[in-house]
């Protein structure tokens, strides 16, 4: 296998980490959202919070993908097939990131909320400046581990026909006949983003103020 | 946009024979995968810091790539290294080993939170390692990993769904086929996604009943 083969495989590679972290960020957006619904307590807001985890937690991702690809020309909206992954990804991520913020949210110390009520912090100023801060460093660790989730799941957006860095494994395994060398090329390339991103997220993880360790 | 259901009401063949095709699956590849992790956890922990080394790197190479990948790897790749496979096979094997390395760590963690002076205790009464296996190590770990294998086993009911890729003919290649012939994406896929929704509901509520019922080997107060 030549190194201009394995050159395209990195470009595609750029792609797959693009469409992880846009997706991982937006996931992010939307698990705010999902488990404040959750936080409030009201089962007018609890119970579809409910459904949008179980539901894109409980279908495999490929069939999220297919259904969102078809469904939406089939209401009308023609969106490009990286818009429609993109949705799918992002959708999917922040079921479970939904979870993980709500566990995190769950795990603040009460002793310290206590705390800062008898020092006459209001509720708002409690959440922002007690809750907030100690459940994100709680949910950090999570939170890289949802990237590498994605960044492998992004290899499904391949079927919807984006030519991220498993499309072009499979494309160029098509035309050379080497599929053992670019598919285990591919893995490595795989391998060591992931393994970035781990290295990355623990030593962000170490410099994060807050929580005592 | 039309929602006619009674598309997939005539294909109830072939439908069947894809959710057939799906559980068996499912079924015997998480059991592989449970004994293959079983056994690599196994070894891992009595076979010296060589095996342990080997058995980590395989693990960290499986969990660091996409099982897409690695399916390819085994249908595309195999016949170059004279591993010629159908594709029920091929997945079949695919999911065993994909599965394994996750529950081999699940399993390592089971072992290693059981306390030493138990063992110790067994090996100072004459017990075999067979038999510290089977009578310490695994019933007091039961409680600590059957949550995370409950887990495991709804995760390889949902990557079933990526063998429809390499023309395993289960649910998910089946409907998607179905969908375009009649031109009913949205009725296949719905019903499909129904299916995999109720099937990993159902296998999350056996878990926690399972854990009810297993409470009584609650070693470990958490």
């Amino acid at each position: 296998m030549s190194i201009e083969l394995f050159g395209l495989l990195v470009q595609a590679s750029i792609y797959t980490v693009t469409i992880s972290f846009v997706s991982i960020f937006i996931g992010f957006a939307i698990a705010i959202l999902i488990s404040g619904m959750l936080l409030t307590g009201r089962s007018l807001f609890v119970r579809p919070a409910q459904f949008f985890i179980s539901f894109f937690r409980g279908v495999p991702l490929l069939v999220q993908l297919l259904l969102i690809y078809n469904l939406l020309p089939a209401v009308g909206l023609n969106v490009p097939s990286i818009v429609a992954a993109i949705i799918g990804l992002s959708l999917c991520t922040a079921a479970y990131q939904a979870e993980n913020l709500r566990g995190g949210f769950a795990s603040v110390p009460l002793g310290l909320v206590e705390s800062a009520e008898m020092v006459g912090l209001t509720p708002r100023q409690i959440f922002r400046r007690i809750k907030v801060p100690i459940a994100l460093r709680l949910t950090f660790p999570a939170l890289v581990n949802e990237a590498i989730l994605i960044l492998k799941a992004s290899s499904l957006v391949s079927v919807v026909g984006i030519v991220e860095l498993t499309r072009m494994a499979q494309d160029l395994a098509g035309s050379t006949f080497l599929p053992l060398q670019i598919f285990a090329s591919a893995g490595l390339i795989y391998l060591v983003i992931n393994w970035v991103v781990a290295l990355a997220g623990g030593l962000i993880e170490s410099r994060l103020p807050g929580v005592a360790r | 946009m039309t929602f006619d259901i009674n598309v997939l009401i005539g294909q109830w063949p072939a439908i069947l024979s894809g959710a057939g095709v799906t559980i068996m699956i499912w079924i015997i590849g998480t059991i592989a995968a449970a004994i293959i992790g079983f056994l690599m956890a196994v070894a891992r922990q009595y076979g010296g810091i060589l095996v342990d080394k080997v058995l980590g790197a395989i693990v960290a190479v499986l969990r660091g790539t996409p099982f897409l990948i690695q399916i390819f790897l085994v249908y595309y790749g195999g016949p170059f290294i004279g591993l010629e496979l159908d594709p029920v096979p091929a997945g079949l094997i695919g999911i065993s080993i994909y599965g394994a390395a996750y529950f081999s760590e699940i399993f390592r963690s089971g072992f290693r939170a059981v306390p030493k002076g138990h063992i110790e205790a067994g090996e100072c009464v004459g017990l075999t390692r067979g038999q510290i296996i089977r009578r310490i190590l695994l019933p007091e770990m039961t409680m600590l990993v059957l949550p995370p294998c409950v887990n495991m086993t709804v995760i390889l009911m949902k990557e079933t769904a990526v063998l429809s890729i390499i023309t395993v003919p289960e649910l998910t290649a089946t409907l998607s086929a179905i969908g375009s012939q009649q031109y009913a994406f949205v009725e296949a896929l719905s019903a499909l996604a129904l299916f995999y929704w109720v099937l990993v509901e159902v296998t999350g509520w056996l878990g926690n009943l399972a854990e009810t019922k297993l409470s009584r080997f609650r070693f470990f107060n958490a």
